[in-house]
């Protein structure tokens, strides 16, 4: 069974724009897959199909075998987005609490869960901080802690680092694998970033823009496990340089891509 | 790890002291301030006979000193001084207005939530509740009185009522906006765990808008007195400030000095709630410090 199955998906907005069109991926349990692609390339729709935070206009997805809104209800998913949108009035281990709340956790369940999710991201001594004291990556620390806090097998997330500084980024990629390899979960993953993509995933979809499609398919074979040391590798070099070029083939304009920001951030 | 964590500030209680004296100093000269443009205008007005806007004289500007006398005066020969009386006033006054600063702030809390609830509720009902508030409310205030009157009422609940009516307003629609302001992302987390409306509403909806909720308790908690003071009158209730109010309003020419103490009386109250809500705020907000205002 796939962790994701997308079959035929198209979005189509109100105002007429096509975001994504025959969309089909299937995506292995424990794989870590990328999406990348210009901006307007419906990435962050299709994660948001995925988890049923919107709906396609045609098309299936399944999670774990069940259709998105069933694995939505039944909690299959975890989700990251680019701000940490961690509650203010919460402490970090109130929110990484909050969605084991929402499950009827028990106290003593939930607080034991909460310490091994802080040592996970390297957070212990920080429980009783409030967001606002916290410096951006380790907000979005907490954020990834909340979204795993109840082992969903499916993690979703959203150009989770793409508003952090260049060295953070890095440090968390890092962190990142680990804890994937640790929790053994299932990684969708959105990103702007062509070393981002090839240094964390096990594959990257590359996507064309207008309307949004799979434009190719790029294994990653670089070994696990990926260290500082895998950046500097040539193989990786070569990786990057592929995923360049099929972008470039599917007509992104490399380096800034500029849209009207209302295909994908208005869904 | 824990190099990048931005401590939040240590407030040591060696900081605190001097920090409320240069308080202290601020408000005496604050005060001081209004004591000299008060005297200064008067000592102006009076030798340059100024008659715009106003004449300038004893009655309409009594010195300030006249009107801190004016607390000590016994209000009738061999009575009490008026500080006594005023004070009970204000004790009376100050109830209606936090019977009705409480009911007007439930009111509005619970409207508000109803209203976030639907869009078209909140199309069909939100133009009555702003109307509500263009009926002038010295119109009303009678009506309230005589109305609840005939059902029993005790006259004094009647004015927490106007007090209310002119409290939840504010509340209604501030809490509205609050209610309605999460990011977009912040929903769709609560999605993704599959919560219902009404855990969205009590575990972000609600939280989210309580600095709104705030800043309207501060707007609400003076109106309320100022409601309570106004509904007094058309209820012809003795007891309160209201009623005061009036009464040295016909003794102005004679006792100006009467009816600007209990002015002062009045706006300390006001004050009182006002600062009733800041303190509330600072034990349940626990927010950025950004979010205080």
């Amino acid at each position: 069974m796939n962790a994701v199955s997308i079959k035929g998906v198209s979005k189509q907005f109100k105002a007429g724009v096509t975001a994504l069109q025959g969309i089909d991926l299937d995506v292995e349990p424990g794989e870590f897959v990328s999406l990348i692609g210009p901006s307007g390339c419906g990435k962050s729709t299709l994660l948001r199909i995925i988890g049923d935070l919107t709906k396609p206009t045609a098309g299936t997805v399944e999670v774990n075998g069940k259709p998105a809104e069933r694995a939505r209800r039944d909690h299959e998913y975890g989700i990251v987005f680019q701000d940490a949108v961690l509650y203010d009035w919460r402490t970090v281990a109130k929110n990484i609490s909050l969605p084991l709340e929402l499950l009827h956790w028990s106290r003593s369940k939930r607080n034991a869960r909460i310490r091994d999710m802080l040592e996970l991201v390297e957070l212990s001594g920080f429980e009783n901080h409030h967001p606002w004291q916290l410096s951006g990556g380790m907000q979005q620390r907490v954020s990834i802690a909340r979204a795993l806090s109840f082992s969903p097998s499916l993690l979703l997330m959203d150009e989770p680092f793409g508003a952090l500084d260049e060295m953070t980024r890095e440090r968390l990629n890092a962190e990142l694998l680990g804890i994937w390899q640790e929790t053994g979960s299932t990684v969708v993953f959105v990103t702007h970033s062509i070393p981002e993509a090839v240094f964390l995933s096990t594959r990257v979809v590359v996507m064309s823009a207008r309307p949004g499609r799979v434009a190719g398919l790029i294994e990653v074979d670089l070994p696990q496990p990926r260290t500082s040391a895998t950046r500097e590798e040539p193989h990786f070099f070569e990786l990057v340089t592929q995923v360049r070029e099929q972008l470039a083939a599917a007509g992104a304009p490399l380096g800034e891509t500029q849209e009207p920001a209302l295909v994908e951030d208005q869904a | 790890m824990s190099a990048i964590a931005v401590e939040p500030s240590k407030r040591g209680i060696a900081g605190a002291l001097p920090r409320a004296a240069a308080r202290a100093a601020l408000l005496v000269a604050g005060l001081a301030l209004l004591w000299g443009i008060w005297e200064g205008y008067r000592w102006l007005g009076i030798r340059g006979h100024w008659t715009w806007p106003f004449e300038v004289n004893d009655t309409n500007m009594p010195h300030i000193s006249k009107i801190w006398h004016a607390f000590g005066q016994p209000l009738q020969p061999d009575g009490p001084p008026l500080r006594h009386y005023l004070w009970h006033w204000a004790i009376f006054t100050g109830k209606e207005a936090l019977a009705g600063f409480v009911l007007g702030a439930a009111i509005g809390f619970f409207l508000a939530v109803a209203l976030s609830q639907s869009k078209v509720v909140r199309r069909g009902v939100l133009p009555y509740i702003v109307v509500s508030q263009t009926v002038p409310i010295l119109a009303i205030a009678p009506m309230v009185v005589v109305g609840l009157g005939t059902k029993g009422v005790t006259p004094w609940v009647s004015v927490a009522v106007i007090a209310a009516y002119l409290t939840f307003f504010p509340v209604a629609i501030n809490t509205l906006r609050g209610l309605l302001s999460p990011d977009p992302e912040a929903l769709e987390l609560m999605r993704s765990y599959a919560a219902g409306r009404w855990k969205i509403l009590w575990r972000l909806r609600v939280p989210t808008s309580l600095p709104y909720v705030f800043s309207a308790l501060k707007i609400s908690a003076t109106a309320s007195v100022i409601g309570a003071i106004i509904g007094e009158t058309p209820a012809s209730l003795q007891g309160g400030l209201g009623y005061a109010i009036v009464n040295f309003n016909q003794y102005y020419t004679i006792q100006p000095a009467n009816l600007w103490a209990t002015i002062i009386v009045c706006a300390l109250l006001g004050i009182v709630f006002f600062l009733a809500i800041v303190v509330l705020e600072r034990l349940v907000l626990k927010r950025a410090p950004e979010n205080f205002a």
